[in-house]
């Protein structure tokens, strides 16, 4: 389970001073469920997916992650999530087995644990044909696979995907969001951050909408097109972040 | 921290810089390269060239001397030198080094030397010219042997011993071991060349695990996992230690080997001392202050270890990077260059400045002179240094706004 309790981030920047990444975000993700958190770039989704996944320190509140405080507990918090974003690259100079293992050491699997591990993911995910290539030599899709791979070597209780899909192709994308469904009917606590409506339509049981760091509004896909008298989810969206704007 | 953590990043990391050819070309191949270029690109040519000078015989011009037949005709006769009568622009022409030196005779000198006043000789030569100076030089020795016979006949004549005009010799024996007489020379530069290739060893790998990887989206992968910030940190450190390091070892077998291989470096003392006597020789280093080097350059690799490694972890990028390490290879290679200097002796206060210390003190140690006391006080102030340089690089990677620095 998720729970964030009034998480805050304050950056300090020389020309904009102060700016709230995060402020007073609280929500709850329930286990075998996935949290679609939806807001347009800049919105502060990265930087509270950053704060459950213990890579920035929250300037307040906190998040109790698969049982364990964000604040007091980093480490472990880190040992029961899976964080796959765009932005966590995979080294190109190892091969995909080299890359697993390595996650998988630092998770604490011990040798045969760790081997059996990568024999089923390798199964699971088809890599057995690229798994000792090098991964600088992988097609996206592969690269996708080690990426997801990588992610589930400690099959973690709780996955945290940050735009997973953003720039890959239809095929790619369609390979993740299957993946995202399979951690949900495994029973996995989810959350996924995304500024595509038609993602977080297809996938999501709660959407949290996101815009200036604040949580703007929260719910199902019936209660969020209740509250606004709209629709389509992109004209929830902006009645919810504008709500001033006339639709 | 968890040592199990550091293990596996170091063991990453040594795994991935292996693969990486930039990093071996920096770590292993120039530092193997270096040294026998080093020796034989440069010490091997200086020796050959002041060889070759001393061989040639120099074209000289004589200004004037017409009436002094005797003393020309013995300047040609000595075969030292090949005698031309000077032309009129025999300046231009030592300065296009056509002609070595040239030397001037003045009117009556052959009489007034057979009286016992002849006025004075001017020798021309063109300063900082090496084959320029040797004919002087040569020109010089040629005409203080006139003088001794000259004033040992005049004595003769009056019936007084030689001695007079000379009553005591003034001996100079060298006491340097003949090691000492090549660490002078090749002590200057090796340490030069050591704490360099320390620096370098340790800038590719530095800037690849800190400012590469921001770049590449994998610390954000790494910061993912449940290694700590120090864990990761002190396993990228022992990878960018190993890198210079390895510039070390590599540069000193490469060193060890090329003086062996090519003889004269570990000659027997006598054999060794009589060739530098002839000044013709390759110099010779003392074995032992190899390993007092690697001893020695070690905290100095950390040292710069650690400070690269928290100049490119701050770096956005690893042209940043480079932008950031340019300045600190010079402020590296100066110090390095005052320790060549002739004349810098090393001292407590001097065993206080970074690079310097170490330069000075490795320099005598090749030269078989070892110092103990500066030896503890520069090992002990450069651990304090690299121990001082290694926390900030922590606290650095603690940072937030230096890790997603992008």
């Amino acid at each position: 389970m998720i729970e964030a309790r009034s998480l805050t981030k304050v950056f300090s920047d020389r020309t904009k001073g102060e700016i709230r990444g995060a402020d007073s975000v609280s929500f709850r993700v329930q286990p075998g469920s996935i949290y679609g958190l939806l807001g347009a770039n800049g919105a502060g989704k990265t930087t509270t997916l950053r704060l459950l996944a213990t890579i920035l320190k929250p300037t307040s509140g906190t998040a109790i992650v698969a049982g364990f405080d964000v604040v007091r507990d980093p480490d472990r918090v880190r040992k029961n999530v899976g964080f796959l974003a765009t932005s966590t690259a995979l080294y190109a100079r190892l091969t995909a087995r080299e890359m697993i293992a390595y996650f998988g050491r630092l998770n604490g699997l011990a040798e045969p644990a760790l081997r059996a591990r990568i024999q089923t993911l390798a199964d699971e995910l088809e890599m057995h044909e690229f798994l000792d290539r090098r991964i600088d030599k992988l097609s996206t899709g592969m690269k996708q696979k080690t990426s997801i791979a990588r992610t589930l070597v400690h099959d973690p209780q709780v996955m945290i995907f940050d735009e997973p899909t953003l720039g890959l192709d239809v095929m790619a994308a369609r390979s993740i969001i299957r993946f995202v469904r399979e951690c949900r009917s495994r029973g996995k606590t989810v959350i996924y951050s995304t500024h595509v409506m038609g993602e977080a339509e297809k996938l999501c049981d709660v959407i949290g909408v996101i815009h200036g760091g604040a949580l703007r509004a929260e719910g199902t896909l019936a209660e969020l097109r209740a509250r606004t008298g709209e629709t389509d989810l992109e004209e929830c969206f902006v009645r919810i972040i504008q709500p001033e704007v006339p639709g | 921290m968890n040592g199990h953590n550091i293990a596996t990043i170091y063991a990453k990391e040594l795994r991935d810089t292996v693969r990486d050819r930039r990093a071996m070309i920096s770590m292993i191949v120039i530092p193997t390269v270096v040294m026998p270029l080093l020796i034989f690109g440069f010490a091997k040519t200086a020796f050959v060239i002041v060889s070759k000078a001393k061989e040639e015989i120099p074209r000289i011009m004589v200004i004037g001397g017409s009436d002094s037949p005797g003393v020309m005709a013995e300047l040609e006769k000595s075969g030292k030198f090949k005698v031309e009568t000077a032309s009129k622009d025999w300046r231009s022409l030592i300065s296009d080094k056509r002609v070595r030196a040239a030397v001037e005779i003045p009117d009556g000198f052959e009489r007034a030397l057979g009286e016992g006043s002849a006025p004075a000789i001017t020798l021309y030569d063109y300063q900082g010219e090496l084959k320029s100076g040797l004919a002087a030089e040569r020109l010089d020795g040629f005409f203080s042997e006139l003088r001794r016979r000259t004033t040992a006949r005049l004595l003769a004549a009056k019936g007084l011993p030689a001695s007079i005009a000379r009553p005591f010799e003034v001996n100079q024996t060298n006491v340097a071991p003949p090691e000492k007489v090549g660490g002078n020379f090749l002590g200057g530069i090796i340490p030069y060349f050591i704490i360099f290739l320390c620096l370098t060893g340790a800038m590719y790998p530095a800037m690849d695990l800190t400012a590469g990887e921001k770049e590449r989206g994998t610390m954000e992968t790494l910061l993912c996992s449940p290694a700590s910030r120090t864990d990761i940190v002190i396993g990228k450190f022992l990878m960018v230690l190993t890198g210079s390091l390895s510039a070390v070892m590599f540069s000193l077998i490469s060193l060890g080997g090329t003086l062996v291989a090519f003889g004269s470096a570990f000659a027997p003392a006598g054999a060794a001392a009589k060739a530098a006597a002839r000044g013709a020789a390759m110099p010779t280093i003392d074995f032992l202050g190899i390993f007092g080097l690697l001893a020695m350059v070690a905290p100095v690799a950390v040292l710069f270890s650690a400070i690269l490694f928290s100049v490119s972890l701050f770096a956005r990028s690893s042209k940043e990077a480079q932008s950031y390490i340019m300045p600190l290879t010079f402020a590296v290679i100066i110090p390095c260059i005052m320790g060549m200097l002739p004349g810098i002796e090393l001292n407590y206060r001097l065993a206080l400045v970074p690079v310097l210390n170490i330069s000075l003190v490795c320099k005598e140690m090749l030269s078989g002179v070892w110092h103990w006391g500066y030896i503890a006080v520069i090992f002990g102030s450069t651990a304090l240094y690299a121990a001082a340089a290694l926390a900030v690089a922590v606290r650095l990677f603690r940072r937030e706004d230096v890790i997603f620095r992008t």
